[in-house]
């Protein structure tokens, strides 16, 4: 059984983001980037599903520009076993991204998609949701647990009430939540052996993909500076504010 | 804020000024690269945050102990150093015929650099492994290579250098572990041994040390060391573990700094039954240790500048965040407190330490990328002029950081003010751990005694020679930069000074005045080590010039501040120079000639 792993390139999570001063977009020339630390969850999980004994294959999967090599290099490095890279300069929305996945699902057959909630450039926590309607298969998002039986995957999700188990059929959609795993550290021998392992370089029109956006961002700005708070002489002030100044009651 | 080594000054000193990407186009870097180099970076720091830094703190308020007979360390010590060996940051540079990666030197010193800024006492032990396996590989023979270097690159043995005994420290030429030889060719060794970290502890199921030991009727003196490979517990030929070798501890050394790791004293053969085996010929020991000594001093150095930079970083933190007073020219009550980093004062201490650890750092994995020429510079000629540089540079690599990124240190311990004072933060720490520096591996005595005695008259001065046309070169370089002007004629005044004090010097002593000659080696050391630096930092300095004309808006900081440490170095570190080679020029003997009893005392 085969298991797809689609992993984005971020700014690395230690990295101060800031805002390009046109509001155009957020500033990522000369920003160290890294492999968006869900997706790693997912990278790390793919290999333990493998190393379990229940996968024969692993291929992880991102869309960008060839600077994406590095984290397919990455994903390789942890254990996949080759990578698909989909160059494009375009500007991705989560919609064009799974129906780029759909495409490649259908070509390489996978039974399992597990790939990150999110990512914590956009925050969409879209495209999993996305691929598993395009798809129409069974999904199991945010999961905090995955345990493998030959043609079904149980998922503990994490929910808002706690957590929830499901039972999926495959092929399935599983997308990962931070308590999943602790991904595990890259090592030398690995990063070396990463090197020869195959990356193919598809484009959209390969695929026969529109990658056109449907939204237009109109403007990036920094959240406002949170104000210095204010001592208030009684509750009447208080409901006072709350009422007229904030307008919450 | 970095909180280990930061890593666009690596990847400045790596790619810009050492250009170590280019090495791989040779045979024996041919798996490397860039590609590789990056993620393994960044797996350093990974793992050095996670697992070192984390376990700093802890690991000095639990020294090593002996708990029932056994070293108790804290026990995220070996979880850190698990970590560090699988992901093979301790097989990292050697050859790959026993299980090395052949990543180059300056990259593999890059990455322990991290290591060594979130916990340099924890360092000690694979620095020290790695240093045996070293060893083992060019002076062993294939039986001794195959049946130890993997399982030391592996972490499954740990290594040790045994070389100091209770009476005899820097007087190697006076001890007196003895080994005997026996019938079937192997030793009985029997002695003490004395500051020997990771001597005994239980994070690995054997612990191999090399041993220093007199054959009975060889040479006297130095001429008559051997070297012995003498394991905790015996190796049986299929690398399992067998019985226990009387090695027994006798006791710890309750230090300073480096806390988290023991150091032991070890008594060798107190029941008779310790087995040493000989590494290579009798008698050569010291000579191949020396050999391996380089390696051993450049992780020094830099262990040094790594406590020095964690300090740095710490107190630029604080510095930007802790407000106190305000400026000279705005001394109004009712305005708010400035950030002490505005402060002039605070900023001369800043700026010095930049200028220590940076010039540190690049000191170090410069002479970490000579080790890689020697190794597998196509040319024989570069070769030797790789190594010979390299002769004449250890003192200073191993001595000048340990002395002046401590003094770093104490500037980070003064901008936390009382603070910095107290157990609640990481500066004082540092300062003790980085303490050691001085001292071991030759305290720094021995390695002014080294360098003018030894490095700077030897072959006739062709080590001496050789670097002088190397700063020359450097000079043309920088001439070609109108920015770099003021360096370029600092830095060649202060070559001929250095130059002209040593003609001083050894004219005394071809008078035969070796004493007096020797008497200030400590100040020539000093001197020339500032001299050193000088020109590390121009080398710096010209690569911030090539960078500069496409640099990005957060590159033009980094290369400012560069450019400002690099000012700093010449304007305010290097004239120190004229008053030391005042002082040597004239032959003084002020200390030599102070009579013991004197001292009144």
């Amino acid at each position: 059984m085969k298991i797809l792993v689609p992993i984005k390139r971020v700014i690395d999570a230690n990295v101060r983001v800031h805002v390009k001063s046109d509001g155009s977009g957020v500033e990522t020339a000369n920003i160290k980037m890294a492999m968006n630390p869900f997706c790693e969850i997912a990278v790390e999980e793919a290999i333990r599903i493998k190393e379990a004994g229940h996968a024969s294959e692993i291929i992880v999967i991102t869309i960008g520009t060839s600077q994406c090599q590095d984290i397919l290099r990455s994903g390789l490095a942890m254990g996949a076993d080759r990578a698909i890279l989909i160059e494009t300069e375009a500007e991705l929305q989560p919609l064009a991204i799974a129906k780029l996945l759909k495409a490649i699902v259908e070509r390489q057959s996978p039974q399992l998609v597990i790939l990150g909630k999110q990512a914590i450039d956009d925050d969409n926590n879209q495209t999993g949701q996305m691929l598993s309607a395009l798809l129409g298969w069974a999904q199991g998002t945010f999961a905090s647990k995955v345990v493998f039986n030959d043609g079904n995957v149980e998922v503990t999700r994490e929910i808002d009430g706690g957590l929830e188990t499901v039972s999926l059929q495959l092929p399935a959609i599983v997308t990962t939540d931070l308590r999943l795993n602790e991904p595990r550290y890259i090592k030398l021998p690995n990063i070396m052996k990463a090197k020869k392992k195959p990356l193919d370089i598809l484009c959209p029109d390969d695929l026969g993909i529109d990658v056109n956006s449907r939204l237009k961002v109109l403007s990036i700005e920094q959240p406002a500076k949170r104000a210095a708070g204010i001592k208030l002489a009684d509750v009447q002030e208080l409901m006072d504010k709350l009422k007229n100044e904030a307008k919450v009651i | 804020m970095s909180q280990t080594i930061n890593r666009r000054d690596l990847d400045f000193l790596i790619y810009e000024m050492l250009a170590v990407d280019e090495l791989c186009e040779r045979e024996y870097f041919s798996e490397h690269g860039r590609d590789v180099f990056e993620p393994l970076l960044d797996t350093a720091e990974d793992i050095a945050l996670d697992h070192f830094l984390a376990c700093a703190e802890a690991g000095d308020k639990h020294m090593a102990e002996v708990v029932d007979g056994k070293v108790k360390m804290i026990p995220e010590a070996k979880i850190a150093l698990d970590n560090m060996f699988e992901a093979g940051f301790v097989a990292a540079s050697l050859d790959n015929e026993y299980g090395g990666l052949q990543l180059p030197v300056t990259v593999a010193n890059a990455c322990m650099s991290i290591f060594q800024s979130a916990n340099i006492g924890l360092c000690g032990l694979p620095l020290l492994t790695i240093g045996v396996a070293n060893l083992i590989n060019t002076y062993g023979n294939n039986e001794q290579k195959a049946l130890y270097i993997p399982s030391l690159l592996s972490g499954n043995f740990y290594g040790t250098m045994c070389l100091s005994e209770p009476h005899a420290g820097s007087s190697l030429t006076d001890i007196r572990t003895k080994a005997e030889l026996e019938e079937d060719g192997t030793y009985r060794i029997t002695g003490n041994k004395m500051w020997i970290t990771g001597g005994e502890h239980e994070l690995s199921e054997n612990i191999i040390h090399l041993v220093m030991a007199k054959i009975p009727g060889g040479p006297p003196g130095v001429k008559g060391i051997s070297l012995f490979i003498v394991p905790r517990y015996q190796v049986n030929a299929d690398g399992s573990v067998g019985e226990h070798n009387d090695v027994s501890l006798a006791g710890l050394n309750h230090k300073m700094g480096q806390r988290i790791t023991p150091n032991c004293v070890l008594n060798f053969g107190d029941n008779n039954k310790c087995i040493g085996y000989l590494v290579g010929e009798p008698h050569c020991g010291l000579e191949y240790m020396f050999l391996m000594m380089n390696e051993a001093r450049i992780a020094i150095g830099l262990s040094a500048v790594s406590a020095g930079y964690a300090g740095y970083l710490y107190s630029l933190d604080y510095a930007r965040e802790r407000t106190q007073g305000r400026l000279p020219d705005n001394k109004n009550p009712s305005n708010k407190m400035t950030p002490i980093i505005q402060h002039a004062d605070v900023k001369r201490m800043l700026l010095a330490q930049k200028s220590y650890v940076e010039g540190g750092l690049a000191l170090c994995l410069f002479a970490s990328s000579l080790l890689d020429e020697e190794k597998t510079h196509p040319d024989e000629s570069a070769r030797l002029e790789a190594r010979l540089l390299l002769d004449v540079l250890i003192p200073v690599v191993k001595a000048w950081p340990s002395e002046w990124c401590l003094e770093a240190n104490k500037h980070a311990i003064q901008i936390l003010g009382g603070y910095g004072y107290t157990q609640d933060y990481p500066v004082e720490r540092l300062y003790r751990d980085n303490r050691l520096n001085m001292i071991h591996e030759g305290t720094n005595g021995i390695h002014g005694i080294d360098l003018l005695g030894r490095k700077v008259v030897m072959k006739n001065g062709a080590g001496f020679e050789l670097f002088m046309g190397e700063i020359q070169k450097s000079i043309d370089a920088a001439a070609k930069h109108a920015a770099l002007s003021e360096f370029v004629t600092s830095l060649q005044q202060a070559k001929q000074t250095v130059i002209d004090t040593t003609k001083v010097l050894t004219t005394a002593a071809a008078k035969g005045d070796v004493t007096v000659f020797l008497a200030n080696s400590s100040i020539y050391l000093d001197m020339f080590s500032h001299l050193v630096l000088a020109w590390i930092w121009l080398k710096q300095a010209i690569a911030v010039q090539v960078g500069l004309p496409d640099a990005h808006d957060q590159d033009k900081h980094f290369y400012t501040g560069k450019m400002q440490a690099c000012q700093y170095y010449f304007r305010w570190e290097l004239p120190k120079i004229e008053a030391q080679a005042k002082l040597l020029s004239s032959l003084d003997t002020t200390c030599l000639d102070m009579p013991e009893q004197a001292f009144a005392g």
